[in-house]
Parts: C-alpha cells; structure tokens; sequence
C-alpha cells in the first residue's frame, strides 16, 4: 500500500485493458511507477505504447482495469480534470496565441489570479531560456524552439505526472542530442514524474530511469536501462535492444551456478544456472561487444573458443564490426573499440580468426 | 513540341476564353455609359443611367432588401453550417448519419424549382394551419439559408479536416472543458472559413432568382427579383448602371483581398525561414 | 484520435442541424410528394386529405403522373405529351452544356494546371471573379450582346459580312451560350483541382518511351483526369437541366425547359398537384447521374476507416 513518504506505487495500473472492436491494444498491463522517476515505454509502432500514455492521460477510456495515482482511481476523470499534463509529438501548439498566451492557457482556465499567472509563466519561460521570446507566435519558432514552449506549457500548471509522447521524434539527429540531456535536466529539476513514449531505444536508454518494453500491447521487461541490456528476460527483448548473437541450441548441462548449451557451433558454457529440464530447446544470446577476436588462440582459454573466416568489415569510426562465419554457417557479428590493439590485430577479409568470451557475459533465454 | 503548343496555343486558348469570360462584363460597364438607350453603338458619354438609377425606387428598395435578406441568411447559414461540418466531420458514427449526409449535400445539386416549389408548399401547409407566416422576407431568407447552408458546409468541412486535432486535445490536458475548447481553440483556427462560408451565402442569397420568385409575398421584391422583371421587358442600361457599380466593388474587393493574402502567406514564409536560420546558426555555435 | 464530447453536449450539436433539415428539407419533399398525389378538383388548396375516412385506403390520383407520359387527344402515341417533349429537351440542352463546358474547359484548366505555380493564384482569381458578381447580371447582358441591334450583329454587319441581322436571341443558340457561359467556372474548377494535383513527369516518361505529345495527351493525361472530367460533366449537368432563368431570359418559345413548365403548371395553370409530380419525376430522372457523380468524387463526409 501506498503511503505519504513512500515514493513507490506512485502511479500504478493494474490490469489495464484496451480493446477496438476486435483488436486488442493494450493486454493487461500492470505498472507500477516511482514518485519522480523518469519512466519510458518503448516499443516499436503497433505495440499499444501510445494507446497506454493516452488513457493515462484521459483521451481514451480503458475497456477494463484501473489507473492509480497515490492511490486513487483517476481512470473515470476525463483529461480536463486529471492532475496529468501532456506534451504532444507535434507539440499541439496555440497557433493563433502567442508563446505567452499558450503557457498560460492552462493557468487560466485554473482561474488564477494574474499576478500568479505573471509569475508562473515567467518562471516557466526561464527554465526553457525562452524568455525574449515571449509574444511570438509558434510559426516564428524553430523546432526546437517549439517544442522548448510545448514543455514549458506542460509543466505550467505543476502536474503530478507528465506525459511526453516521443519528445525527440520530430527533431533531426544534431539536435536530438543535445536537447535529451536539456530535457532530462528540466524534468529532474522540476522534479515531476514523468512517463515517456518511445521507438527509439537510444531516447530511451539515455533519458529514463526504467524502461518498459512493450510488444503487441504486453510488457515484456521492466527495469533499468542497464538491467535491460545486460539481462534481457526474454528473445524479443534481447533483440529489439542494440545488437545481439542469438545461437539456437539445447540445454545440456545445468547446474546451480552454471549451465552449458549445446549450438551449432560447440557447445557453450554460461556462467549462470537456468532451472530448466536437460535437452529442451533454449538460446544463448551474446553482445557484440563483448565478444573478442584474434588471429591466434589466447592462451590458456578452453571453453567458449570458436573459428570461423571473417566475411564482412565494417568501420565506423570509434569501433569496428566484423561478421564472421563459422564453418557450420552460422554468422557471428563482433565490435570491438578502435584503438592501437587493432592494428597489432591486424584483421582483414577472408582471414581465419578465433573468437571468444567469457563465461559471464552470456545469456542464456528460454522464449 | 510540347512546349511550344503549350506556349503560345494555350495561351491563345486561355486569352480567348478569358475574353469571352469577360465579354458581357466589359460590355455593361461601357454601354453603361452611352448616352442613349441603344445597345451596338456607343454614341458618346453620358451618365444618364447612374442618374436613372438614383431615381429608381424599385431597384434601390431592392437592392435594401436583397441586402438585409443576404445578412441574415449568410449569418444562419454560417452558423447552421459550422454545426453541420462539425457533426459530419467529428461524430463518425450516430443513428441516422447518412440520412443527415444527404440532407446537407443535397441542395447542392437539387435543381432551385424544385428546392423552391417544395419549400412554398410547406410554407403555404403551414400558413394554412397556423396562419402564419405570410410569404415575404422571413420565408426568402428560410429559402436562402437551406441553399447556403449547403455550400457553406464545404468549405468549413475542408477546413475542419485539415485543422490539427492535437490542439483541441492539449487544450482539454490543460483543463479547458469542451465548449471551452470549441470557443478558445477550434473557433479561432476555423474562422476563416466561417467568414468564407458567409461570404458564399450572402452572395448566393443575393444573386438568387428563383427562391426569392418562389417563396416572397405580394410586394417583396428582392433586387434579382426587380431586375428578372426588368428583363423580361426589354433592355434597360440602368440596369447596366448598377452592374458596374457591383462589377467594380466586387472586384476591388477580390483583387485587395488576395493581394492581402498573398502577402501574409509571403510574410509567414519568411518568418518560418529566418526561424529555422537562427536555429541552425545557433547549432553550429555549440 | 477519438475522443467525443460528452453525451449532452453531442445531443445538442447533432439536433439542431438535423432539427432544420428536417423541417426545411424532409418535410418540404415529404409534402411534395403527398401533393402529387392529390386530387385537386375545383378546390383552391390542394392541401386535402388523400385517404378515404370509409375505406382508409388511400386514394392517390395517379393521373396527376400518367398524364404526364400520356397526352389526352386523340391519335397520340405514348409518351407524346409536352411534358416528355420538355424533359428531353431539357436533358439534351444540358448534355450539349456540359460537352460545351468540357471542349472549352478542359484545355482552359490544363493550361492553367500547367502555367508557372506564380502565374496560377492571378489566373484562378480571374476565374472567379465573375462567379462573385451577378450571374443574373451576366445573362442580362448577353440580351444585349446577341440581340438583333445587339453588337455582335451591329459589328459584322458594319464589317459587311452580313446584310441583316442575324437572329440570335430566344433561339437555342443563345440559350446554349448563356448556360455555357454560367456553368463554365463548374466544369474548370473540379478540372483544375484534378490536374493541378497529376505528375507531369508521367507525360516525360511517356515522351521517352517514344509518343508523340497528342498521344501522350490521349493516353496518360486524359484518363488521369477520369475523376475531374466527370465529375465536372455532373456538376454542370445536374443543375442545367432544371434551369429556369437562363431559359427564361435567353430562350424562345421553342426552347422551353422542364423547370419553366413547373412554373407554368404551378402559377399560370393554378395546378399544384400536376406541379408537384413534374417535380417528383424531375427528381427521378436526376438521381442516376446524381450517383454516378457521388460515385467518382467519394463523400468527403462519410465516415474515415
């Protein structure tokens, strides 16, 4: 149960269902989001993210389930009553207001006094260093601008939950940048919970606190960007976030504290016990990067060493990447960080290579 | 090839059709000027008919007429129609929807005699049994705003589909209960459309014929009305006076408003521009 | 993007619209209808009860329709009436109208689809401009233009070519140039927004594979423009057959359409029964074009999936 001091089961949904007809959009979702962390919904488009953020903030009604905010029901409130302020994707901006006026629409219709308003929108338009900007209108704006305005209008009215719905998607690559880590200083600054809607894994990676990845409308994963990465709990997760080595193959061995796969390539021990029944069907998956290559065996190293011939390169600048295929065919995609060990390697096409890793940096998933 | 038939044939096709678009324009505005009632030689300058004008009741009470009858129905088949677009527009799905649809649109292809020939039987039952309304002006008005209403709706329709519905949204995030947000947002970005749909009615219940012949009582003549009977009669270039008048106000009018146009999309353009400058400028300054 | 108004709110919107078409709309064809189905008599208002008290079944004069179709006299053929001479003539002065507007206008609209982006708003403005004086006005002034001491008699007869007037006013003739000249701006404008928005790349292409430009006119650039044509063809064709004041202002005796014979029926003839039916068939004979076009221009209105 929530209490006054505690920060968890802020914002929570339980058992939150959305059905279009036939459709199903959202699939009993449960969350459970901390007082004043920043938390992301990612997934890629279909997977009922932005159908998730919307009945948070009242634009569609759930078919069945409850949204709670420090423990009461707000699912029955429409938007203009809920505590919950949205930025949109296309920032939604007043064009016939000024940036003035479209800070302080929702203060108005609060009915505070002027002088309050005055004030508020003031400090708003300081906390997006907008301030010169003032009686513009949004069509003398540049994006970024916009949507600098688009956050200082959501945050105006001091909302217990902020919505953002793909914050970075309309801003081109430069610009993404530099204004995550502006965006991700406001919001801590003003210190409001926040829940964010993403395709992008990088936003999501860099600017929230925990993720939940989403697909056809479930949450598969909750949990640290880092958590997330390191330990995905399931294939799809494991794929959908940055690169991965997926090697189909059977349980062979499993111990308590370690467990060995049998693949195409060998077999590979995995420094982490899986509680399954020898010979059923799992994959080891491995990070790119965490793979290491060379023209001889290290020495001293007897499991997880394999071979193959190195069919593609490719440079990008701070590190390379290398597809090697190993003589059962399966294509094996390794990175390493450009430094001065890479020339010693020395690696090119067609070269017989060694690969391997440790033992703890793999995984071991059942689905 | 191509280029050369599209350079100079079209042009002499547009040049053409212009002409005759224009031809019966340009001829009132000259023989408006003739000093005598004949209609194939100008026989010198005169402004006999502008002074005929001044003098002629019927037509000044009708022009007053036709005038307070256009205000009001532009003004009913604004508002009747911003409902309409709202409803066919926003409410996807409500009993009786297509019939609704068809209602709206079908004046705009129904022949006027047969808009008109329906609307004076109603008019006529209901006199009958209530004994009232005797046909004149409230009844052309009633008639003129069922066809502007029609047209009106077109153009508040294109608009309502193009407006972004993310701004009604933010507004109820912000706290703005419905009717709020008709009034606050969606009101101001339609608005122009709205001045357009009345713009349409008032001149389409100003130029209506047929309606007005229909539906107005003994007496009530609208100015269409007046100059139909005229030219039932025969030629007469005081009406060719007041042709010009209008042509001339009508197209000060056309031409001061695009040009007013033209220039705020200019300007807009150029705002836009010079923001997106400034971001990139202060981009590279990082 | 779904979210409605609130039930109350919703109720009040939808109701007033519907409210008036209802009554300014529904009612008024509802009574069209039951008028002409009545037998009017000697009686002077046609509003009488058509169902008998006794029977309480209804006691529709049919005739006031079969007379239409079937003239009284002896020796007449069916379908001989004026009645049926007018619709005819009627349908057939607005086809000739709306292939007149489509030989003028289609390459009246190409040509302005296809002149530089800075040129178009001026020309298009020009376009207009006439529609936003009177229409009433423009066909009072052809009165003048074609009469017979009009100037275009005057002109050619002082250039030589003839030596008397030509009769020009009151003939089919006139009645086809002013309808023309009315209508013209509806066939241009559904044919302009079509051309306007068609990828002329599609001619380069078809110039590269090897056609010659009236080809590539006929092959690519015509059935593109499919939509645009017809639905500019039914834009002019709908309206012009039940046209009253053109004919009336332009048209002889001969010329006489379906909407001036209502009129006729209904204030010279003092029959609103009669009236009323001519209205109702005029309906029917409008309905088939009525779906072609609604059929190639789609309802903006209808309901997005």
């Amino acid at each position: 149960m929530a209490n006054a001091e505690s920060k968890d089961n802020y914002l929570v949904t339980e058992k939150l269902v959305k059905r279009f007809d036939e459709a199903v959009a959202v699939d009993e979702v449960n969350l459970s989001i901390k007082k004043g962390e920043i938390f992301a919904l990612l997934g890629s488009s279909g997977c009922g993210k932005s159908t998730l953020l919307r009945m948070l903030a009242g634009f569609e009604k759930p078919t069945s389930g409850r949204i709670l905010l420090a423990g009461q029901d707000v699912a029955s409130l429409a938007p203009y009553d809920r505590p919950f302020n949205m930025m949109f994707q296309s920032y939604a901006l007043f064009p016939h207001l000024d940036i003035w006026e479209n800070i302080a629409f929702g203060l108005k219709r609060e009915g505070l006094p002027k002088n309050d308003i005055q004030q508020r929108v003031g400090e708003m338009l300081d906390l997006v260093q907008l301030g010169p900007y003032a009686k513009r209108k949004p069509h003398q704006l540049s994006g970024g601008q916009q949507q600098r305005v688009a956050l200082a209008r959501s945050l105006a009215k001091k909302p217990k939950v902020l919505l953002l719905d793909e914050p970075l998607g309309a801003l081109d690559k430069k610009l993404r940048e530099q204004t995550q880590f502006e965006l991700v200083n406001i919001v801590e600054k003003v210190g409001v919970t926040c829940v964010m809607v993403t395709h992008d894994q990088e936003e999501a990676m860099t600017m929230a606190g925990r993720i939940a990845v989403m697909s056809k409308g479930r949450v598969l994963q909750v949990g640290s960007p880092q958590e997330i990465y390191e330990y995905p709990s399931t294939r799809f997760v494991a794929d959908f976030i940055g690169s991965v080595n997926m090697l189909d193959g059977k349980l062979s061995v499993d111990e308590t504290d370690h467990c060995a796969v049998q693949t195409a390539i060998g077999e590979i021990h995995v420094g982490h016990s899986i509680s399954g029944t020898v010979g059923m069907p799992v994959a080891v998956a491995v990070r790119p990067e965490k793979v290491s290559i060379g023209k001889q065996a290290p020495a001293g190293l007897s499991r997880n060493l394999f071979t193959g011939k190195v069919k593609e390169i490719a440079y990008f600048g701070s590190y390379n990447t290398y597809i090697v295929v190993t003589p059962q065919g399966t294509r094996m995609k390794i990175t390493e960080p450009n430094g001065s060990h890479l020339d010693l390697l020395d690696i090119t096409w067609e070269d017989n290579v060694y690969f391997w890793w440790d033992d703890t940096d793999a995984l071991v998933l059942r689905n | 090839m191509s280029n050369f038939l599209i350079r100079y044939f079209g042009r002499a096709w547009l040049a053409v059709t212009f002409l005759f678009l224009y031809l019966p324009l340009l001829f009132m505005i000259v023989f408006s000027f003739n000093s005598t009632r004949q209609d194939a030689v100008f026989t010198g300058f005169s402004l006999r008919w502008y002074e005929a004008l001044t003098r002629d009741t019927k037509i000044v009470e009708g022009f007053w007429l036709s005038l307070q009858v256009a205000t009001a129905s532009g003004l009913a088949s604004a508002v009747l129609a911003t409902f309409a677009a709202f409803v066919l527009v926003r409410y996807r799905r409500f009993p009786g929807r297509t019939l609704f649809s068809g209602m709206v649109n079908a004046p705009l292809v129904m022949p006027e005699v047969v808009i008109g020939l329906s609307l004076l039987l109603l008019m006529v039952g209901i006199q009958n049994a209530f004994g009232w309304p005797q046909r004149g002006m409230l009844t052309i008005v009633l008639g003129h705003t069922l066809l502007g209403m029609a047209y009106g709706m077109v153009v508040i329709q294109s608009r309502l589909l193009e407006m972004d519905r993310a701004i009604e949204e933010a507004a109820m995030d912000l706290g703005a209960r419905p009717f709020q947000v008709f009034f606050l947002v969606t009101m101001p970005n339609i608005f122009q459309a709205i001045l357009a749909a009345y713009l349409l009615a008032f001149t389409l219940s100003f130029d209506d014929v047929v309606i007005s012949e229909f539906l107005s009582g003994p007496g009530v003549n609208t100015l269409p009305q007046v100059i139909f009977g005229y030219a039932r009669r025969g030629i007469n270039p005081t009406i060719y006076a007041a042709a010009t008048l209008l042509i001339v106000s009508v197209t000060v009018v056309v031409i001061a408003y695009s040009v007013w146009v033209a220039r705020q999309t200019r300007k807009r353009e150029r705002e836009i521009a010079a923001a997106t400058r400034a971001e990139v400028v202060a981009l590279q300054a990082q | 993007m779904a979210f409605n108004l609130p039930m109350p709110g919703k109720r009040f919107v939808i109701g007033v619209p519907y409210v008036w078409l209802f009554v300014f709309f529904l009612l008024p064809f509802s009574i069209l209808l039951y008028i002409s189905f009545v037998d009017m008599g000697n009686d002077i208002s046609p509003f009488k009860p058509i169902w008998d008290h006794q029977t309480g079944l209804l006691k529709l004069k049919y005739e006031n329709y079969w007379t239409i179709f079937v003239a009284q006299e002896e020796g007449s053929h069916l379908f001989q009436t004026i009645y049926i001479e007018a619709y005819f003539r009627s349908i057939w002065y607005a086809l000739a109208t709306a292939v007149l507007c489509l030989l003028i206008g289609y390459p009246f609209s190409y040509f302005i689809a296809r002149s530089k982006p800075s040129v178009r708003p001026a020309l298009l403005m020009m376009v207009m401009l006439p529609f936003w004086t009177s229409f009433l006005l423009r066909v009072y002034a052809w009165k003048g233009i074609l009469a017979d001491q009009g100037v275009i008699n005057q002109m050619l007869m002082s250039l030589g070519l003839i030596s008397e007037p030509i009769q020009m006013l009151y003939t089919d003739v006139s009645l086809l140039v002013g309808m023309t000249y009315v209508y013209l701006p509806f066939m241009v404008l559904p044919l302009y927004a079509n051309l306007v928005k068609m990828d002329f790349r599609l001619l380069e292409a078809a110039y590269d594979l090897g056609s010659t430009p009236l080809k590539a006119f006929w092959l690519v650039t015509v059935p593109l423009s499919k939509a645009g044509i017809i639905a500019g063809f039914m834009l002019v064709f709908i309206p012009c057959v039940g046209e009253f004041v053109i004919p009336s202002l332009l048209g002889g005796p001969e010329n006489i359409m379906i909407g001036r014979v209502v009129w006729d029926e209904m204030f010279t003839s003092n029959n609103w029964p009669r009236a009323s039916a001519l209205a109702v068939v005029m309906i029917g004979l409008i309905v088939i074009p009525l779906a072609i076009y609604y059929h190639y221009t789609g309802d903006a209105a209808e309901p997005r999936q």
